[in-house]
């Protein structure tokens, strides 16, 4: 049972926190410290994305330079991660595939957001037959499994870092769509918003002023969450062969000819996947803990 | 009951209609039609029209969406035009291995995840429900495409205990150690999942009051866990089960070609490469509606087991 006191109590803290932007930051840091794995995930994360931010300054070579060392060389001091078929070395390449990798997610999430957002207001608040006809166009385009779909894509578009964006943006679209649809219904009759359409306000106020920001919240959270998804999707596209072209590296590339090569040298496969692995893990403990602290109503598994 | 599987059915055939549409506008919104792409840089004028008739593709873009219905409702996929055969059944005698693989993977991801995530929820918060825990996401973080290679990698190339190629010659032991690899890579992450969710929901219906009831009687908690708990928990694992196909398929594209395997995975991706159009939309078409046939019958069995289902 909660007293009174400390309901109060809780009530001032919150409007503080609303006064103090940085008051809700340092609260949201104290709640994350908290959390062991969402702590190991933020660590993850803050590597992979700053090793991939100044990947220009710490690559100990050009990436895409051939035969700075021996064909296939083991681990040594001179190539941590040893050098690939080529001569090339694997750490750069490992590095600069990270500035792949996030560059697609950053440009094919950014894009299904906004499109995202977009459709999904329009759903939510237009008339029914609209709404109709939007679900099932979103139904359609969920009904192809991504990576086929992302196949089809490449015979049309020809393989390139845009048709992999492209795929991401198009199959999240209408995810992020629904989820707004949905939010946006359920928000279109609280009393807020008659009152507001009372006083005289139209469409696009209520929605940009009223509706937006209480979605948005929810949004962004779930779309840190698909991070890991895009990077497995660009890095699975690049694997066939169908994503990133040569010479630029991307760890579905170096993983390509690594795979090309195992019977070699098993150090470009190794190096190649474990990036991928540890940026999913990172921002699926840092997203699962951010989730249980600004909204735990998002989980799926409570 | 009735009404809600033929509305739900109804709605499946909506959903491969649309989404074929889809696929046909977007080939004919992409610069540069589908003749010129196939034939290449170097194609005549006159190559690329005989190809457009014989493709159909000089005709209205409605005349041939409705044409493609029509060929597809009497099973005609199109013609293979490097071949000459029908697509319909290059794709076809690819299916069974691609579903063989399918099926493995989830079944013995089940046995395994449905028991874990069970048995995490009745011991909640001991070593092994957080070890469980812990690899649960562990192993949906990895990849399947990185877990095969990893899986050929270790068992293949270093202990050379297991074949890495081919889905064998014959004979079922030779058919079973071909599958061993591909079905771990594509199913391991499926272990995970199915944990957490069996978990998850397990944890729901322990708290429910027939449990609680159950309790109160006095029955063995071993009859309560199993005969009243269990198969209510495992009812959101049929739903999943059936959204999961898409990523099952994805999984096997990669697991075929990562272990050189016949199936339509590794159909799909030697037509991208050849830039063989007609395979290229049989395969689409294919796995889209497997896909959509998976997640309908989940829906419709899940009706059939849980009536709060049927409303929605």
């Amino acid at each position: 049972m909660r007293t009174s006191d400390t309901t109060a109590a809780e009530e001032s803290r919150a409007e503080a926190d609303t006064v103090r932007g940085a008051g809700a930051l340092l609260q949201t840091w104290r709640l994350l410290r908290r959390d062991q794995l969402g702590m190991l995930g933020l660590v993850l994360v803050v590597i992979m994305v700053g090793s991939a931010i100044f990947a220009d300054l710490i690559v100990p070579y050009d990436p895409t330079q051939i035969m700075v060392g021996p064909r296939m060389a083991p681990p040594s001091w001179d190539h941590l991660l040893g050098t690939d078929h080529l001569g090339r070395d694997t750490l750069s390449r490992v590095i600069a595939g990270g500035q792949v990798a996030f560059l697609v997610a950053l440009a094919s999430l950014g894009a299904a957001l906004s499109f995202g957002l977009l459709l999904g207001l329009t759903a939510g608040f237009g008339p029914q037959w609209l709404d109709n006809g939007f679900l099932l166009l979103f139904d359609g385009v969920r009904a192809f499994p991504v990576i086929i779909f992302g196949l089809a894509t490449v015979t049309l578009l020809g393989p390139s870092l845009w048709t992999v964006i492209f795929v991401v943006a198009v199959t999240s679209i209408p995810i992020y769509a629904r989820i707004v649809r949905t939010q946006t219904q359920a928000m279109k009759n609280n009393e807020f918003i008659v009152a507001e359409r009372a006083m005289g306000a139209g469409t696009p106020r209520i929605l940009g002023v009223h509706v937006l920001p209480n979605v948005i919240g929810p949004l962004l959270i779930l779309a840190s969450m698909d991070v890991p998804l895009v990077i497995t999707t660009e890095a699975g596209l690049s694997f066939l062969g169908m994503g990133v072209r040569p010479p630029t590296p991307s760890w579905g590339t170096i993983l390509n000819d690594g795979y090309s090569y195992i019977r070699n040298s098993p150090w470009p496969v190794i190096a190649g996947g474990i990036p991928i692995v540890i940026t999913t893990l990172g921002f699926t403990f840092l997203g699962e803990a951010l989730r249980d602290i600004f909204d735990p109503k998002l989980r799926k598994d409570l | 009951m009735w009404i809600y599987f033929t509305r739900r059915l109804f709605l499946a055939l909506a959903i491969v209609a649309v989404a074929v549409t889809l696929l046909y506008v977007m080939i004919h919104a992409v610069p540069g039609d589908p003749a010129s792409i196939m034939l290449g840089p170097r194609a005549t004028p006159e190559l690329k029209a005989e190809l457009r008739a014989k493709m159909g593709l000089d005709e209205p873009l409605p005349i041939q969406i409705l044409g493609f219905f029509g060929d597809l409702l009497r099973g005609d996929l199109g013609t293979d035009v490097f071949t000459g055969r029908e697509v319909g059944q290059i794709v076809f005698e690819k299916v069974p291995f691609t579903v063989t693989l399918i099926a493995t993977s989830i079944g013995w991801a089940a046995l395994i995840g449905i028991p874990l995530g069970c048995y995490s929820a009745i011991r909640r918060n001991t070593i092994v429900d957080k070890v469980t825990g812990v690899l649960s996401v562990s192993t949906i973080a990895i990849p399947s495409f990185v877990m095969a290679i990893y899986a050929l990698l270790i068992f293949a190339v270093w202990l050379k205990v297991l074949p890495a190629i081919g889905a064998g010659a014959g004979g079922l032991l030779d058919t079973l150690t071909h599958l061993i690899l591909p079905a771990f890579a594509v199913g391991v992450s499926w272990v995970g999942y199915l944990a957490r969710v069996v978990r998850a929901s397990m944890l729901e219906v322990l708290g429910e009051n027939h449990v609680r009831m159950a309790r109160a009687f006095g029955l063995p908690e071993k009859r309560i866990v199993f005969r009243y708990a269990l198969p209510i928990a495992v009812l959101p694992t049929i739903t999943l089960m059936g959204v999961g196909v898409a990523y099952l398929l994805s999984g096997a594209v990669f697991a075929e070609v990562v272990f050189a395997r016949p199936g339509i995975g590794a159909l799909i991706v030697d037509a991208v490469d050849s830039r063989n159009y007609p395979v290229v939309m049989g395969c689409v078409v294919v796995t889209t509606t497997l896909f959509v046939a998976a997640t309908t019958l989940a829906d419709l069995i899940n009706a059939l087991l849980d009536p709060r289902a049927r409303e929605g």
